[in-house]
């Protein structure tokens, strides 16, 4: 399956650029998000990954180019309709004071309603149903603000479900998260991916997890992308070392067999030299 | 996809109420609490009106308040004299304005994401006063009916000052105090200078308008404020989803699909139109906006559908009850209620700030 690259695009961008006030942050950027696969944007920091996320979502307006989603410009569509088709976890959310978990989630309704139709049973159920999966249903009455971090961010995952679209972005939904809760995260999305068909793009910070879950890496460089396929392809020594200037060796992953970057540092080398 | 508990839309119905008809492609959802605490409140306002009616030099008693306020007791034309003309506008003002800041603060706190955030404390109040003591002093001439549109204007940019001032990718919470603070000193300052410069007739009538008053508010008053609170807190209202929205930040509200510039605009004005109506009809009664949606949010959560009308309650129940005290606390001497909300509201606004003193 993750060989099979002939398929559809759900999110493609022509020469996109985006730009904060008149720093350019993203040159001319072509890219093209396979559908019904999990899509990871790795880079050091202050690459552009998250910046590219937000433009793919319209939360910054490109400076050129456009964004298509299936094959209609997202510009052209109204922020509603876009918000039916495309959900995005901005990094970081913060609530109100005492919101609840399910006052929270039933917000992702808000693309569905109207001034008359505000809470319809389809609402209901949505909201019901993306309790479940992201297994926050018993705490679906607690406060936000009184949840661990991973529950907390398994709440604002089951909003961006409860919104029902067909493309999911997540800015590095695992920051601030232990590693069991990472996994836990990461596992959540791969299942919706594989029981729902829905396209995930989501920025990584670590390398391996986005070599285990994604079908498809973009590797990305000063706002270009320097490699994007399968992770096998994309994840290479030579990669590593010129996206973040870092000496590695790439090896199997002992469980999943994906590849798994091991850094080599300072540290390590003057041990290697030492041991002859 | 999983399956879904049994028990996940019983408890689904303990904490929401809904509404909801198919044929008619209509659906509601508003908190449990909200209707069992707006009848108590509403009980509430109305038992402080009827005493406060009843009360005064010469005093009525409640049931003959009732009957003639319903129109059953006509004989005792006294009773209807001072209940119509003196009393029942002014109760009624009180009421009306208490909602109108009630409704402002909420908005102005959901908007800006800012506990501490409310019309008299950011400066729009003393916008609004400045217009309006600047109409009075120095067209005296002009009718009440301006008064409103005069304070609209002045609320409008002093809400505009800060706003532009403050307001840097999303701004903190004590920024936006600091600079609203400073411009109602300035807005102040000038109104003093106003009133020093002014012609001492007019500036005596604008100094008891000024000191946040109903005294003396009769049915020309209502008929002023009545038409903003018609337009303006069924617009509240109609925009308590989007406040809902707004308040998750503005990049999860853009995901979901508002159009946030828009809704924020269209609350700013709600917000300064209400502040500056209220304000033109009986000065700047202070800490009513910032306290009533905080009681609410206690009495019926966050969401918004159910937080403006609670909120609107407990506001101009705060008011009617400060100006009963005044009244009655040193009677004969009359305490202006924006004192009594003052003395009240002053150490609560401390209590948040103390509160919030890490964000």
């Amino acid at each position: 399956m993750k060989t099979d690259t002939s398929t559809e695009s759900a999110l493609t961008t022509r020469k996109l650029s985006l730009a904060y006030a008149d720093t350019t942050i993203i040159e001319a950027l072509d890219l093209a998000i396979p559908a019904g696969r999990i899509t990871a944007l790795v880079g050091p920091n202050g690459c552009g990954k998250s910046t590219l996320l937000k433009g793919l979502a319209r939360l910054v307006k490109p400076k050129a180019g456009v964004v298509y989603l299936d094959s209609a410009s997202i510009f052209k569509l109204s922020t509603k309709e876009v918000a039916k088709r495309l959900g995005m976890l901005p990094q970081g959310p913060v609530a109100p004071e005492g919101l609840t978990v399910r006052e929270l989630v039933a917000q992702g309704r808000y693309p569905h309603q109207g001034w008359l139709q505000q809470w319809s049973q389809e609402d209901e159920r949505f909201t019901e149903q993306a309790l479940a999966i992201t297994s926050v249903a018993e705490l679906a009455d607690r406060p936000l603000d009184s949840l661990s971090g991973g529950q907390r961010q398994r709440a604002w995952i089951a909003m961006t479900l409860a919104q029902n679209t067909d493309v999911l972005l997540l800015d590095e939904p695992t920051t601030f998260l232990d590693l069991a809760h990472q996994i836990e995260v990461l596992d959540l999305l791969y299942e919706l991916n594989q029981t729902q068909n829905r396209t995930i793009v989501m920025v990584l910070h670590d390398l391996n997890q986005a070599c285990r879950y994604a079908d498809y890496l973009v590797a990305m460089r000063q706002g270009c992308i320097y490699a994007q396929g399968i992770p096998t392809k994309v994840m290479t020594e030579a990669m590593v070392r010129e996206v973040f200037g870092l000496e590695s060796r790439i090896v199997a992953d002992p469980v999943a067999g994906t590849p798994m970057c091991v850094p080599i540092g300072r540290k390590s080398r003057e041990a290697r030299l030492h041991q002859g | 996809m999983r399956g879904v508990p049994l028990h996940q839309s019983s408890t689904m119905k303990i904490s929401w109420f809904v509404i909801r008809s198919n044929s008619l492609r209509l659906s509601f959802r508003i908190d449990r609490r909200v209707p069992l605490v707006l009848l108590l409140l509403l009980i509430m306002t109305l038992i402080v009106m009827v005493i406060s009616v009843g009360y005064g030099e010469y005093p009525i008693p409640h049931l003959d308040v009732v009957k003639t306020v319903l129109g059953l007791q006509s004989s005792n034309s006294d009773y209807v004299f001072v209940i119509h003309t003196l009393r029942l506008p002014r109760v009624i003002i009180a009421f009306m304005v208490g909602t109108a800041l009630a409704i402002a603060g909420t908005l102005l706190q959901g908007l800006t994401r800012n506990p501490l955030a409310a019309p008299e404390i950011v400066g729009v109040e003393a916008g609004a006063g400045l217009a309006a003591v600047a109409l009075i002093v120095l067209f005296p001439s002009i009718p009440i009916l301006f008064l409103p549109i005069a304070a609209f204007a002045g609320a409008a940019i002093a809400a505009l000052l800060v706003y532009g001032l403050a307001w840097e990718q999303g701004s903190a919470p004590i920024r936006l105090i600091l600079v609203g603070v400073g411009v109602g000193a300035i807005a102040s300052a000038f109104t003093t200078l106003m009133i020093t410069f002014g012609n001492i007739y007019d500036v005596s009538q604008a100094l008891v308008w000024l000191a946040g008053s109903v005294y003396g508010r009769n049915w020309e008053h209502v008929q002023a404020l009545l038409p903003w609170l018609v337009v303006f807190i069924p617009a509240s209202l109609l925009l308590a989803r989007e406040l809902n929205t707004l308040n998750l930040g503005d990049q999860v509200a853009r995901s979901l699909g508002s159009s946030v510039e828009w809704q924020r605009a269209l609350l700013l004005i709600t917000c300064v139109a209400l502040s500056g109506a209220s304000v033109a009809t009986a000065g700047t009664i202070g800490f009513v906006g910032l306290m009533a949606p905080h009681l609410a949010r206690q009495l019926v959560g966050n969401a918004h559908e159910g937080l403006i009308p609670t909120a609107a309650l407990v506001g101009g129940l705060i008011v009617a009850l400060a100006d009963l005290l005044g009244r009655s606390l040193f009677a004969p001497i009359e305490i202006p209620c924006g004192v009594i909300t003052a003395v009240v509201g002053a150490p609560y606004f401390l209590y948040l700030l103390y509160r919030n003193r890490n964000t």
